[in-house]
């Protein structure tokens, strides 16, 4: 059924028209974490849109917390694909760095952070370090991914989270790099590096 | 009554469905002339700042003191009228003069909080000149959330009163398992102060 207003078609077929002025931002899927080990988002898959339809991609991380592993070690981390999520192995070269500052104000730090830096590694690229498990404790964040679908260009992505961190820390973690592929990337996964995802919402955007 | 579409629904319960429109609500712009404070209250004019969105967004538009050289701070609220919640933050800055003698990156001790109940400095040293000004983005993730502690995010750029630009990245957490009803603007020692507050919910 559509519906069509003074002769403009307003919708049809399960979609607004395109005339309609509809914002920019669009939701596209919200997962949420329960003992999950991995939570991902497949282009075609469960209504996932994570193609050349959108220029960019925000991922919101609200609230993400870890089931097990309450070190310096743990760390919630993504990766990416060109083939629908049968591997998550791009290369990629990213930086990172942080700002720290503890509870009892005896610690500060702003620091580049090497061993969370990859140089053509096809592993997964942490987001954080050090969450903590504590019921209050989570991190929540950002990622934003550019033009996945592009064929010529490698793809960019910025993030930043803060942290309550199990030594009872605020950090402040900024992350980019780009998969080095000119391959399209169509698909994204989050896990933490240890245990699973215990609880979290996560919920894509496309940016027209 | 609902609206569907070919087996898909658009419209019901008086809410447009996900993936249809902008998930990016405008909820209330506030406009500071000459203000002591400025505040969004869950449930005061028109303000939404509950559990009804998963991230809010103020932006800052063109803060600019009416005294020179003050902070601009915020703080949080778990009552509506107690804004003393304890906070553990971080904050680093770049910085640049216009005469190019002085730049940097460094940590910034004096504006971070360990616990403290006072406010968080947004914007260092805030000019009062006619052009001077600073601007701001600020997240606020699950504010009406009771299992964890709420964090934020947020980014200014302040044309300081020594004419230097000054990048501020503060970020931390508000540390109460209890919901965050509201948030205050002001500036340091209580000088009034000009700008335009844009409160957003991401759906």
């Amino acid at each position: 059924m559509g519906l069509i207003s003074n002769g403009t078609t307003l919708l049809d077929a399960g979609a607004l028209d395109s005339g309609v002025a509809t914002g920019a931002m669009t939701l596209i899927k919200t997962l949420t974490a329960s003992s999950d080990g991995t939570l991902s988002f497949v282009h075609g898959a469960s209504s996932v849109v994570f193609d050349g339809t959108y220029k960019e991609y925000i991922f919101k991380f609200i609230n993400m917390h870890a089931s097990t592993d309450n070190s310096e070690a743990q760390e919630f981390e993504f990766n990416v694909s060109i083939d629908g999520g049968s591997n998550y192995n791009v290369a990629k070269t990213t930086t990172t760095f942080r700002s720290g500052h503890n509870e009892t104000d005896t610690t500060t730090q702003l620091s580049y952070v090497g061993s969370y830096d990859l140089a053509q590694g096809t592993g997964f690229q942490g987001l954080t370090e050090g969450d903590g498990i504590d019921n209050d404790q989570s991190c929540s964040g950002t990622i934003h991914i550019y033009n996945p679908a592009d064929t010529t260009f490698v793809k960019h992505y910025m993030s930043n989270f803060n942290v309550y961190r199990h030594n009872n820390f605020s950090a402040n973690w900024y992350t980019a790099g780009y998969a080095n592929t000119t391959s399209a990337v169509n698909a994204i996964r989050f896990k933490y590096l240890g245990g699973n995802i215990d609880s979290g919402t996560i919920k894509m955007y496309g940016i027209k | 009554m609902g609206l569907i579409s070919d087996g898909t629904t658009v419209f019901d319960a008086g809410v447009m469905a996900s993936g249809f429109g902008s998930s990016l609500t405008l909820i209330k712009k506030s406009t500071a002339s000459s203000a002591g404070s400025l505040s969004f209250m869950n449930g005061s004019n028109g303000v939404v700042f509950d559990s009804t969105y998963k991230e809010y967004i103020i932006f800052i538009t063109n803060w600019n003191p009416a005294t020179d050289n003050k902070n601009g701070e915020f703080s949080f609220s778990t009552n509506g009228s107690n804004f003393g919640v304890a906070k553990t933050t971080t904050n680093f800055r770049s910085t640049h003069e216009e005469d190019a003698t002085e730049s940097g990156l460094s940590y910034q001790t004096s504006y971070d909080l360990a616990q403290s109940t006072g406010n968080q400095i947004i914007c260092e040293g805030m000019g009062n000149g006619a052009d001077e000004n600073s601007c701001a983005i600020l997240h606020i993730f699950d504010p009406g959330n009771t299992t964890f502690v709420k964090h934020f995010i947020c980014q200014s750029s302040t044309m300081a009163h020594n004419n230097k630009t000054h990048n501020d990245n503060v970020s931390g957490y508000i540390n109460t398992t209890s919901a965050v009803v509201g948030i205050k603007f002001e500036c340091e020692s209580g000088s009034q102060f000009d700008g335009i507050f844009t409160l957003y919910g991401v759906s």
